[in-house]
Parts: C-alpha cells; sequence; structure tokens
C-alpha cells in the first residue's frame, strides 16, 4: 500500500481491518509492502486535526492479536528499522514500533495459502 | 514455515512501469517469493505494467537493478510464461516476440477468465 502520510490508502485498510473484525471475521496477518511499511514507524507525527495513522494499527495488534509484518527489504529501503536492523547496518535509531514486525515476504505467502480471502489496498 | 499441504493459486496483476515506481520491483518480488515457496503462481501485465516487458532496458546509469534481467530469470523459479493485456501491449506497440520471457497475449475475455481461476489475487 501506499505511505500512511500519502492520501487514503492506508486509512482505509486499516478501517476495513477493523470493520472486518466487528463483524466476526478473524484476521490473519497484515503484510506491509513497499511504501505502506511506513504504517510501521514510531516516529510519525501527524497534525493535531489529522486522524492519527499508527494508533489503530497498534489497535489491531494490542487489542486484538493481529500479526502486523513489515517486509524486510522494504523496511530496509524505506528506513524502518527494528533493533536488530539498526545495530546489523549501523544505523543510529530503530524506527518501527514495537506492535509491528520485521520479517520476509515468506510471511505474505504463507497467509495467503492459509486463508480464505486476500485483500490488498494497492498503490 | 509453510505448510506445504495448502497451496492456493495466485495472480500477481503489474500494472506499475519497471522505474516509475519501486512497486514494479516489489510485485516481482511477491511473485518470486510464493514461487520459491512452491506455489503456483502467474503474472499478468497490464496498463502501463506492460513496459516491463520491453526490450533492451539500461539501468546501469539509473543505479538500480534491472527489470528485464529479473523477467529473464523467472523460468528457473518454474515461471514459464506470463500473460499480457493484448489492448496494453498493442496500445504501446509492444513486441511480444522479443519479450525477456514467453508472453502471451489475453484480451479481456480472457483475462477475465484468468482472474476467475485463481484463488487469490494480488494487484499491484
Amino acid at each position: 500500500m501506499s505511505s500512511p502520510a500519502s492520501g487514503q490508502c492506508a486509512m482505509t485498510a486499516s478501517r476495513f481491518a477493523h470493520a472486518l473484525l466487528a463483524r466476526g471475521h478473524s484476521i490473519r496477518r497484515v503484510f506491509f509492502l513497499d511504501a505502506g511499511v511506513g504504517n510501521g514507524l514510531s516516529t510519525t507525527v501527524f497534525p493535531q486535526d489529522e486522524a492519527d495513522r499508527l494508533q489503530p494499527w497498534v489497535e489491531l495488534s494490542e487489542q486484538h492479536g493481529v500479526e502486523l509484518i513489515l517486509c524486510i527489504a522494504s523496511a530496509l529501503k524505506y528506513g524502518t528499522l527494528d533493533e536488530t536492523e539498526a545495530q546489523r547496518h549501523e544505523k543510529a535509531a530503530a524506527s518501527v514500533h514495537p506492535a509491528f514486525t520485521v520479517s520476509g515476504l515468506g510471511q505474505l505467502v504463507d497467509a495467503a495459502a492459509a486463508s480464505d480471502r486476500l485483500v490488498t489496498f494497492g498503490g | 514455515m509453510l505448510d506445504a499441504s495448502k497451496t492456493k493459486s495466485l495472480l500477481v496483476v503489474i500494472r506499475h512501469s519497471p522505474y516509475g515506481s519501486s512497486l514494479a520491483r516489489a510485485s516481482l518480488d511477491v511473485a518470486l517469493s510464493a514461487a520459491a515457496f512452491g506455489q503456483p503462481v502467474d503474472l499478468l501485465f497490464s496498463g502501463d505494467g506492460v513496459l516491463q516487458l520491453l526490450q533492451g532496458q539500461q539501468t546501469d546509469a539509473a543505479g538500480v537493478k534491472n527489470i528485464e534481467r529479473l523477467l529473464a530469470s523467472l523460468p528457473l523459479y518454474d515461471i514459464e510464461q506470463v500473460y499480457v493485456d493484448a489492448e496494453a501491449a498493442a496500445r504501446y506497440k509492444l513486441e511480444l516476440a522479443s519479450a525477456p520471457l514467453p508472453a502471451l497475449a489475453l484480451d479481456r475475455a480472457a483475462i477475465g477468465e484468468l482472474l476467475q481461476r485463481h484463488d487469490h489475487v494480488l494487484g499491484f
């Protein structure tokens, strides 16, 4: 999906996820690819008169146990690093919110193989 | 990690030109990853995405990986042939015979049938 700072795509995706759970569906995993990894940044600050784009994802993880996975190839390119990757690449700070996990594309393939539906919010 | 008993066919629909957006490369990575994990995967190039099949892509000066070379390697991942939206290929006067790998042009009806027969469709 696109970056949370650009357009409605990311907000639509998180609202859709919450609506699914409210209707009794289950979500196995949310996989963030390309600019979508920006959704996992803990360092974003949204204007006070705009919606917080991070919190809906954090609630999905903390209140509903939904796995939030950032594609590692995209995450590195977009500077979205967890503690391990920041140390491995000798960068000053980790920037990923702890509700998110940095992992590989296999997580998307695995979830697709095990799920009835695969919903994408494309760029 | 992946339970081999569970396979779902995946169609990756690629609408981005090769070097206009990082999604072009990311969508191919998804297809390669699915193939590497033994999932049946097909690719459909549509709209501006058909430009990925152009012959003679030069990327050294741009400092990015060459999509044409990546596409030429798909048969190593058991993706022997890709599908192309015939209308888009015609609009760009694309010579499918010189594409980096075998490419089959499909009309609208055939694209509809292709979408129908896959368990999952991922659009980029």
